[in-house]
């Protein structure tokens, strides 16, 4: 139940992100966005899926098929599947009994999550090579070498909430961060550092070497059109979507807001509220990517490889031993 | 570099501060089947072949507008006059087949200022997109403006004092 209504969620909010991206391009550019299609241009998103879903299938002869249809749906599915690790709220309770807003409770929901992340790259990379095109292959490439690169920082910088929480379980992080005992106060670097990271995770810009239009056309999404396509931006924004709720549940204090939990509201009402604060805080983090993809030019690959390894990985590692540090004179 | 400057991080802040405001800036565009763009009151837009006061047509088939035009895009076809036509053409001599491409004009406005019977003018329409380039050449049906009184188009505008006396002015010499 909990599970379906996350997927329509992410779905609903993939969608959507596509028209808010629009707008929100626009506003930054002193102009409209979408606005024909329904008020504000609320059916845009409708009517660019029917567009999608109506263009015409073209498979490049000499790409592997098996493959070439497997690149976008790995990357859809992967994208999909870390939303279960994610607690959404606290407990709703009905007829007595608790129902915890999150699909799976696993004690090492961190890890899970990194695990499905690293999957990601694997869409791409397979359909970047199945569509047998120059531009596609680099593409991929640089795709497949920017996430592991940043992989590594993203990783490190989350190993000093683990040694401060002391849990892997992403519930106990959350439960941990409550009132306004946020993780960004007491790790400012580390969020920095996960911010960089993500927007590189994710394919946005500035790191969005991968699709690079003006050096590989499309990059790895080059011979896709159709849905298969619509596939791969889809997964752009479940994938914007979902680290943002990570984010926002490692570093914001996730469902947590200060004060929320002294109102006195019934069980039902304040996971609803709770609920509405995490997403809130997602928003933000949609939002913040838009911004940053509105203002900044895309890196070189050069820097992009000089920033990962040379900046964030050691930053990060010094972000872990003066945690360390720390936390052994605390004790 | 200093520190500040290669961290880039104050740079990138800044950037963001500058794109933030520009949210809550005035939007430029026009909103357009709603909200139609002001045209100044002298925009150089389709041509109008004028009328005179009796409703005949001003055009003498003299070419000078043709000579003008530096795009080549008017022809004509000239005719005398039968008996019995005065009430149609006010010179003896009137134009049959009065044509401009209209892909080809650049609107310049030059084939009014040669003009020595205040035939042609310019006017505020803007020239429609068409889906086959043989309906751009537009022959005399589309240029001469309707007889009836309350449909003729008002060129008050461009013809102002100034361009009259610019007109009479004979030492330029497309005036003689």
């Amino acid at each position: 139940m909990l599970a379906s209504f996350i997927l329509v969620l992410s779905l609903l909010v993939a969608m959507y992100s596509t028209l808010i991206e629009r707008k929100v391009a626009g506003w930054f550019q002193d102009r409209h966005g979408p606005n024909r299609a329904g008020p504000w241009g609320l059916l845009q998103p409708l009517a660019d899926g029917a567009k999608l879903f109506f263009k015409e299938e073209f498979m490049p002869l000499s790409a592997d098929k098996f493959l070439y249809i497997l690149g976008p749906s790995l990357t859809m599915f992967i994208a999909l599947l870390t939303s279960a690790a994610i607690p959404w709220g606290p407990d709703l309770i009905i007829n007595g009994a608790a129902y915890p807003l999150q699909v799976a409770d696993v004690n090492i929901g961190i890890l899970y999550v990194f695990a499905i992340l690293s999957i990601g790259v694997y869409g791409i990379m397979i359909g970047g090579w199945a569509s047998n095109n120059k531009y596609a292959l680099l593409g991929a490439v640089r795709a497949s070498s920017q996430m592991i690169s940043y992989e590594l920082a993203m990783s490190l910088s989350i190993i000093t909430i683990v040694m401060m929480t002391g849990s892997l379980s992403m519930r106990e992080i959350v439960a941990q961060q409550q009132g306004f005992n946020w993780n960004i106060i007491y790790q400012p670097l580390g969020f920095l550092i996960f911010l960089i990271c993500a927007f590189a995770e994710t394919n946005r810009a500035p790191f969005d070497l991968p699709e690079c239009e003006t050096e590989l056309v499309g990059g790895y999404h080059t011979e896709y059109s159709s849905m298969k396509l619509g596939f791969y931006l889809f997964a752009e924004y479940i994938n914007m979507f979902i680290s943002g709720a990570v984010m926002a549940t490692l570093f914001l204090g996730g469902y947590h807001f200060p004060g929320l939990d002294k109102l006195g509201l019934s069980p039902n009402v304040f996971a609803f509220v709770s609920f509405m604060v995490l997403f809130t805080k997602i928003t933000l983090f949609g939002f913040i990517y838009m911004w940053i993809r509105w203002t900044l030019p895309r890196f070189r690959y050069d820097q992009l490889m000089k920033l990962g390894w040379k900046s964030l990985i050691p930053l990060a590692i010094l972000n872990v031993v003066v945690t360390g540090v720390v936390i052994l004179l605390n004790q | 570099m200093t520190f500040w400057e290669r961290i880039y991080f104050p740079a990138i802040l800044n950037g963001m501060r500058i794109t933030f405001g520009h949210l809550f800036r005035r939007k430029t565009t026009v909103q357009y089947p709603e909200v139609k763009r002001e045209f100044s009151d002298i925009y150089r837009g389709k041509h109008v072949l004028k009328r005179d006061d009796e409703g005949r047509e001003r055009c003498t088939a003299c070419g000078l507008c043709a000579v003008a035009c530096p795009a080549e895009a008017i022809t004509m076809v000239a005719a005398e006059r039968k008996p019995g036509e005065e009430h149609l053409y006010r010179e003896e001599k009137y134009a049959t087949v009065y044509e401009i491409n209209m892909l080809r004009c650049i609107f310049c406005g030059d084939c009014e200022e040669a003009c020595p019977k205040e035939a042609i003018f310019l006017t505020k329409e803007i020239v429609k997109s068409e889906y086959e380039r043989g309906k751009f050449i537009y022959g005399k049906a589309e240029l001469v403006e309707p007889s009836d009184p309350a449909r003729r188009i008002d060129i008050s505008k461009r013809q102002t004092p100034e361009v009259l006396a610019f007109k009479k002015n004979k030492k330029f010499k497309h005036n003689k």
